[in-house]
């Protein structure tokens, strides 16, 4: 007898209608939201913040660099001397006080250069004024050695070197860009998948043994059977959570941005305008051409390839550590008896995600990256994050099948315990217990 | 033959222990059958055999003559000694679930519970969930959904326990009227007096063998001693005892009686019969009490498995 539909039904259900269920799942986007509506809003208050910092200036080579903006004034002070200077900015309560010191020598103006303030300015602003003078000690430099200020501007250029394979396939810093952030998030979607709904099959697992309800299912079902039905269940659970935070979320958010007028792509903040202002020489031609790259790029990723190793690599790796999960919630009594068995699980899963982000991003066809994405445990993860970057199909093929291959093992291993382990009461398992029962 | 359920020597290995060797029994249709035995004796392991929740190492269990497959978790039900419910379950839902995974169809499924609910006056707790429930409550649902697909062969393992006496009863009744029905019962107990009320047949494990099984009432009669509690009223007792200590073999007795002068229990041996006995003693004294010693199911447990 086929039971497997009638036991998915009731996991899906069951797990659907809790009330922390419904709760988590329209609670968390809300939350989510409002943290983002939150970070905008201070942002946007700090963006609102005018600054007033003082310049003086002694040596009078860098006064006119400091022109004001919108959000920060620079307050041109003469004829002072620093003592009275910083008494009167103190008073003022202004941000602070930028002085440059009197030097005969052109060479030690850098040298001579200080900024004055109640607390410690914040390192954008510093950085920001850094680079200002930096900038015109150059030109005032070279203008020395008889280069004309337009000689300095036409020198200005700025490269952005064109990647081409050999195969003609054109990318490019930004491709490289889109295909991180395509593969980090799949690989970063499936370790949170595990994760969340792992745990909630292996607590499943455990309820219906405390419950002492096992040994009654167990008796008109395949425990094979009911695991499955478990995994699959809380899965679609899981699925149905997912999509509902992501209509959510988007819906929310649009909603949110919309009542407080926050457009979160163009959230300025003081720190930004200062960086923008020092890059002065891009233009908005430049972010149009931007634009345009991205959506090249987007267009450029193996979209096909993508989603159907999406969905191979996303089941697979999940299904291959949800029987562990189940496999752990059959061998114990109680959750807090979990911890031994959790980590072995969770090593091989934070690693992924390590070789994922550090070693990927360096280079996805390095030796590293490469035989990550063919270990079973790491491969749904990392080779997630390599596809973008365009991974030969036999490699894809190998490892998937590796995968599968070590899915039915995990399977049939986690089944074993699971049979052997639901009617096991009160004895503490260990790993030693663990092996004998797969004798059973 | 006429047994519903043949184990044919099952044997059951866990790593080195040994839980079931070459046990053999058979449950005659419409019997109530007594699975007993002490702690650890391997009762829940061959009940487990039966209900295919795990396969014996050797031999074969056979139902209605065919060797034992998974279409044949229908026709069992099992009411385990570990059980519950889902707690966080409806009782109606729950009972809808379990009897489907049974193979009952939802509408079939939904008649039998009707039908039951209103036997036991539950019906209004379809829609509790069962952590409302109380204990003996919870026990009750499990009851029903363990009879409810009528199953040949019914298993309970320490079905009373949890109940209060009335409820108990009620259930000893359901039982009885089950096996009246047609279904054969084993019964896994450690209450002797239930076997006692309810088993026709038992069988009696003890550390993983079978040491004896029958008919209730042949091995009552295998175990009986031939002994008589005898209570007499004379007012000569000291001669008529010494008298009867003279021919019979005497034993102290402990039955309870009202003012007999004289309580004895009085071994005869084959060759004598109770009639013999009984002539002997009316014609010494004024019979008030004269009954066979017949050993009960707790008697024969202790004796037999300190003999083993």
């Amino acid at each position: 007898m086929n039971h497997l539909p009638l036991i998915i039904k009731r996991e899906y259900l069951t797990k659907v209608k809790n009330k922390s269920f419904i709760i988590m799942t329209f609670l968390s986007p809300l939350i989510m939201i409002a943290l983002i509506a939150l970070v905008s809003y201070l942002s946007q208050i700090n963006n609102d913040k005018k600054r007033t910092i003082s310049v003086l200036d002694e040596t009078g080579y860098l006064i006119d660099i400091f022109e004001s903006t919108e959000n920060t004034t620079y307050l041109k002070l003469t004829g002072l001397n620093l003592d009275d200077a910083k008494e009167i900015v103190k008073e003022k309560e202004d941000y602070g006080l930028l002085h440059i010191g009197n030097v005969t020598s052109l060479d030690d103006v850098g040298k001579n250069i200080k900024f004055y303030s109640e607390e410690s300015p914040s390192l954008t602003i510093i950085s920001g004024l850094e680079r200002k003078v930096e900038k015109r000690l150059q030109e005032i430099k070279l203008q020395k050695d008889g280069v004309s200020l337009e000689q300095i501007d036409a020198s200005k250029t700025s490269i952005d070197i064109a990647q081409e394979s050999f195969d003609g396939e054109k990318s490019s810093k930004i491709d490289n860009i889109i295909k991180l952030a395509f593969g980090g998030i799949a690989g970063y979607l499936l370790f949170m998948f595990i994760i969340i709904y792992g745990n909630m099959i292996m607590r499943s697992v455990i309820e219906e043994k405390t419950s002492r309800i096992i040994e009654v299912i167990i008796s008109s079902v395949k425990p094979i059977q009911l695991m499955m039905g478990k995994i699959i269940g809380t899965s679609l659970a899981g699925v149905t959570q997912f999509a509902i935070w992501v209509i959510l979320g988007g819906v929310m958010l649009t909603i949110v941005s919309a009542i407080f007028g926050i457009d979160m792509a163009q959230v300025n903040t003081p720190q930004q305008e200062i960086v923008n202002q020092a890059m002065s020489a891009q233009g908005s031609d430049e972010v149009q051409a931007m634009a345009e790259n991205i959506l090249t790029a987007i267009n450029n990723l193996p979209i096909g390839n993508l989603v159907v190793a999406f969905i191979f690599f996303f089941i697979g790796g999940y299904l291959l550590y949800s029987s562990l999960y189940a496999a752990i919630g059959a061998a114990v009594d109680n959750e807090t008896d979990t911890q031994q068995f959790m980590l072995p699980i969770l090593m091989p899963l934070i690693l992924a995600v390590y070789v994922g982000v550090f070693t990927v991003i360096e280079d996805p066809h390095g030796t590293v990256s490469t035989v990550f994405s063919f270990i079973p445990l790491t491969s749904p993860v990392v080779m997630l994050m390599r596809i973008p970057f365009g991974v030969p199909l036999w490699q894809q093929g190998l490892s998937l099948l590796l995968l599968i291959g070590t899915f039915i093992f995990a399977v049939w291993f986690a089944a074993k315990i699971y049979r052997v382990g639901i009617l096991m009461y009160g004895k503490k398992a260990t790993y030693k217990e663990l092996f004998k029962w797969l004798k059973y | 033959m006429n047994n519903l359920l043949v184990a044919d020597s099952v044997s059951k290995n866990f790593g080195k222990f040994k839980a079931l060797n070459q046990v053999s029994i058979g449950v005659p249709k419409g019997s109530i059958f007594g699975l007993l035995g002490p702690n650890g004796a391997g009762k829940t392991t061959l009940i487990r055999i039966i209900n295919q929740i795990t396969m014996p190492d050797e031999g074969h269990v056979y139902l209605d003559g065919q060797s034992l497959k998974p279409e044949h978790i229908k026709d069992i039900g099992y009411l385990p000694e570990e059980r519950g419910l889902y707690k966080s379950m409806k009782v109606g839902e729950q009972a809808l679930y379990l009897a489907q995974l049974k193979g009952m169809s939802k509408s079939e499924a939904k008649n039998r519970l009707k039908y039951w609910f209103d036997k036991l006056e539950i019906g209004d707790w379809w829609n509790k969930k069962i952590q409302e429930l109380s204990k003996g409550q919870a026990q009750k649902i499990q009851f029903i959904v363990t009879v409810l697909h009528r199953p040949k062969l019914l298993i309970f393992d320490e079905p009373f326990s949890g109940f209060d006496p009335i409820n108990a009863n009620l259930i000893k009744d359901e039982i009885l009227k089950l096996r009246d029905e047609g279904a054969t019962v084993i019964f896994s107990t450690h209450r002797m007096e239930s076997v006692e009320e309810l088993c026709d047949h038992i069988a009696l494990l003890h550390k993983s063998n079978k040491i004896l099984d029958g008919k209730l009432n042949d091995i009552k009669r295998n175990f009986k001693t031939n002994t008589f509690e005898v209570g007499l009223q004379s007012s000569n007792s000291e001669s008529v005892l010494s008298e009867i200590k003279n021919s019979f073999e005497v034993l102290p007795a402990t039955f309870k009686n009202l003012n007999d002068d004289i309580k004895l229990n009085i071994k005869i041996n084959e060759s004598t019969s109770p009639n013999d006995l009984l002539s002997f003693l009316t014609s010494k004294a004024e019979v008030h009490h004269f009954v066979e010693v017949i050993p009960t199911a707790n008697d024969i447990f202790i004796q037999t498995v300190q003999n083993n």
